[in-house]
């Protein structure tokens, strides 16, 4: 795995070779440091001898609190966790919690129970994968995935927020507190992108953090005067995390945050520190920007402050262009800009940063502008134009494609930014994640997306992981089955749903059996259609993670073809040049918090053949009752909303087995 | 020893085909290498040894006046799990069945089950300890593994 950029972060230090995170030895995943925790013996002996087999590095402990105690001993000691669900000290998913808030490492959930319902809640809780017992080997094999694909996603974040930060060392390991990395749990995703939607407040609030892992904090105006108060009444060297945190006495900031931001403005202040002396600020630093133009241009100091700051990066030639341009002051005034510099500096979030305002300098200096988090990103001034007219229409974007240039990435967090989203999950998103991009969005971004290929890197980002132990394709194969009882329940509460639900069949057969079961025969033949199509709509979560917020409104169509789902539109980043996923947006999100909500009519599809992939649809099939006209001309397809007519006609709200209401598009905000 | 051999086989795929053991079973001897030698009897010890101590706690727990189900459950589940790791598959079965009384509350039938799991429990102890001794002989007159 190669993380594109130059900047990379020195290795904390680490007993695996390939832990840097973006270098993977030649030997990966030999090594892998695994612990396993189960209360029963034999198991674990069996486990831990299986993953010796792996040449994984493994340590065995049959209590929780030992595993915790363990994981806080060596915090950065084990690449991943795997845990019985049920144990007698602790019940696995709590374990899962606590080391998702407090390690951030992938944890993979087993059991012999294979109920639904508790592989649901491993997805809830975040699990990256659910294993059911008897674990064989070839299951174990593949477990290395999970931590490769964190780490991706984590060190794209991380780049995105404190690139010049990075050799700090443990930050790579812990990228999560700035990170608003949720676990790989689909309704994660969703109830946060529904977050950033419906908040635009800067600290994000983080009453889902008991699910999820720790969400990003963004750093706001207030909040970061807050600190620097903190950290100037304690004096700098004295600051530590512990007290700022306490000093700050902000409900929902964590120690982690409040120590990533420290590290990030000593980073700052070194900088200044180093740049003093000299008058203009022709030269690295930042901090010779006068007052008075600076405040007028506050935002686009406060852009170059963001991107100089994180990136410590900008190239002084750059930096010495805008500044001449816009301030052309000599540095007098560098203390007192000081603490505006913060401002802007940290003001990552600051509402007031548009483009228009400093556009000019900005692309005349060709400068690494990010809006949102001061990444430096190369982003071409003309890409910014093109950026910004779409812009609007980035509502929320949330989408983290796994674009593997930092530049992409720069562009979707800079189109956020002038969306007052607050919570971009950049690199957040972990394979599963990926598609967390509202629809809407995703339609309009598209044509800019394919520009900068992030297109193709999402598909190409889309992890297939088509050789799945067996375990886990039971699994997958179990979730399907759960998927299409699912939705056919949704779709109708015919009893004939129990006929397709007891079908076991995989996704490709879907169709066919589809065909067989009544009431649906029109959709299946949409979905049909529209399977093609579908089948550029990766895929992404090795299935366990399997979204219980996947409306299971899709009548059917498991397949690749349309039906919709996650919320995470990754599939929509796939087709992008589809354009289906327009008005799903917001509906997307909003429905993620009610799960089920049928609004979006998206059926989480499991690929049979992937093992566990969730075809994200990000098509809204549109119910009956509402309005999705502008669905409608998405598909063009009246035949489908007859068909969906129909059906909403035949249905009532049905209850599936997860309790989600059939068909409540209220919230649609067609 | 082609004698040796030959029985070994032999009751090696009785076993399976009973269903005693399943394809599991086959999994752990594959983990069996030159540096864990012994790791199949190693791992049947662990299941003995906890199996015989999970089958007391569900007697004692199905001896209580108000017979506690989750706590039932829970150990059944376990046994369920350890079971179907090694391969006993009528062991595991047999838990399946326990467990769908238990949902019940049905006291009854769960003591049925009991001795069911019981009774499938001492059939395959033995049923190993036998195919450990003749591999052993076998080994003993200079056998070595896997039988081609």
């Amino acid at each position: 795995m190669n993380i594109g950029s130059g900047s990379l972060v020195t290795v904390p230090s680490s007993t695996g070779s390939w832990k840097s995170g973006d270098v993977v030895s030649d030997q990966f995943p030999v090594g892998l440091r695994v612990l396993v925790v189960d209360d029963d013996p034999t198991c674990l002996r069996i486990l831990e001898k299986m993953l010796r087999n792996c040449h994984y590095e493994v340590t065995k402990c049959n209590r929780a609190e030992i595993a915790l105690s363990f994981l806080r001993e060596n915090k950065n000691g084990f690449d991943i966790v795997i845990s019985d669900v049920h144990m007698p000290d602790m019940d696995g998913f709590k374990l899962l919690e606590h080391i998702g808030l407090e390690m951030d490492l992938p944890v993979i959930m087993m059991s012999a129970d294979d109920s639904k319902d508790v592989v649901m809640k491993g997805v809830t809780h975040g699990a990256y994968d659910y294993l059911i017992k008897p674990v064989r080997i070839e299951a174990l094999k593949n477990i290395w995935q999970h931590v490769v694909r964190k780490r991706k996603y984590e060190w794209k974040d991380n780049n995105f927020d404190q690139s010049g930060s990075v050799e700090e060392g443990d930050r790579q390991q812990k990228p999560s507190e700035d990170v608003d990395y949720s676990s790989s749990a689909n309704e994660g995703n969703w109830k946060n992108s529904k977050k950033r939607k419906e908040e635009e407040e800067e600290v994000e609030d983080r009453d889902d953090t008991s699910n999820l892992k720790k969400p990003r904090v963004v750093w706001s105006v207030e909040l970061h005067q807050q600190f620097v108060q903190a950290v100037h009444q304690l004096g700098i060297d004295k600051a530590v995390p512990k007290k700022i945190l306490e000093l700050m006495n902000v409900p929902g900031l964590t120690r982690e945050n409040v120590a990533s931001h420290l590290q990030k403005y000593r980073l700052y202040l070194r900088r200044l520190s180093g740049v003093s002396q000299h008058q203009n600020g022709l030269n690295n630093s930042f901090m010779g920007h006068p007052d008075a133009t600076f405040c007028t241009i506050s935002s686009l100091n406060g852009l170059d402050l963001q991107a100089l700051a994180a990136a410590g990066q900008i190239p002084a030639q750059n930096l010495a262009t805008l500044q001449a341009a816009a301030l052309g002051k000599s540095a007098t005034k560098s203390a007192i800009s000081m603490p505006l510099d913060q401002r802007n500096f940290f003001s990552f979030e600051n509402s007031k940063l548009r483009f228009p305002e400093g556009p000019q300098q900005l692309n005349n200096s060709n400068k690494q502008i990010d809006l949102l988090h001061g990444i430096p990103t190369t982003m071409e001034s003309k890409q910014l134009a093109n950026l910004h007219h779409p812009s609007q229409s980035f509502v929320g974007m949330n989408m983290q494609v796994n674009s593997t240039s930092q530049h992409n990435n720069s562009v979707l967090m800079r189109l956020s930014q002038s969306q007052p989203r607050t919570q971009l999950l950049n690199g957040a998103n972990n394979g599963s994640q990926v598609s967390r991009l509202p629809l809407s969005m995703q339609q309009s971004l598209s044509p800019v997306l394919t520009q900068s290929g992030i297109v193709d890197n999402a598909r190409g980002s889309v992890y297939n992981p088509v050789s799945q132990a067996s375990s886990m394709v039971d699994f997958s194969v179990n979730q399907s089955k759960e998927l299409q009882s699912y939705n056919f329940s949704l779709g109708s509460n015919s009893s004939g749903m129990s006929s397709l639900t007891n079908q076991g069949m995989l996704q490709e057969e879907v169709n066919s059996d589809i065909k067989g079961s009544r009431g649906f025969p029109s959709n299946y033949d949409i979905f049909n259609e529209l399977q093609p199509k579908s089948q550029n709509w990766g895929l992404q979560n090795d299935g366990s993670t399997f979204d219980a917020s996947l409306h299971p409104c899709m009548q059917g169509t498991q397949d690749v073809s349309s039906q919709l789902l996650l919320q995470q539109g990754i599939s929509s980043t796939h087709n992008s040049g589809q354009n289906r996923n327009a008005p799903i947006e917001k509906p997307m999100y909003s429905n993620g918090d009610e799960i089920g909500h049928s609004n979006t009519m998206c059926g989480s599809q499991l690929n049979s053949g992937g093992g566990n992939m969730l075809a994200v649809k990000a098509e809204r099939f549109p119910d009956a009752d509402h309005q999705n006209t502008n669905i409608r001309e998405q598909f063009g397809r009246d035949d489908l909303m007859s068909a969906f007519l129909r059906q909403q006609a035949s249905v009532g709200p049905v209850e599936t087995e997860f309790g989600f209401d059939g068909y409540t598009l209220d919230n649609l905000p067609v | 020893m082609e004698q040796l051999q030959r029985k070994l086989a032999e009751y090696t795929t009785s076993l399976y085909n009973e269903k005693i053991l399943d394809e599991q079973f086959i999994q752990l001897q594959q983990l069996q290498d030159e540096s864990n030698p012994d790791f199949v009897v190693e791992v049947v010890s662990l299941f003995f040894e906890d199996s015989e101590r999970l089958l007391n706690e569900l007697a004692k727990a199905l001896n209580q006046a108000n017979v506690d189900f989750k706590k039932l459950d829970a150990h059944v589940h376990q046994m369920k799990g350890s079971s179907s790791s090694i391969g006993a598959q009528r062991v595991q079965r047999g838990c399946i069945a326990f467990r769908n009384y238990c949902d019940d509350r049905n006291v009854e039938g769960c003591l049925k089950c009991l001795q069911q799991v019981k009774n499938e429990y001492t059939l395959v102890k033995n049923k190993l300890e036998t195919l450990f001794k003749l591999e052993k002989q076998f080994v003993d007159a200079g056998g070595s593994f896997p039988i081609v």
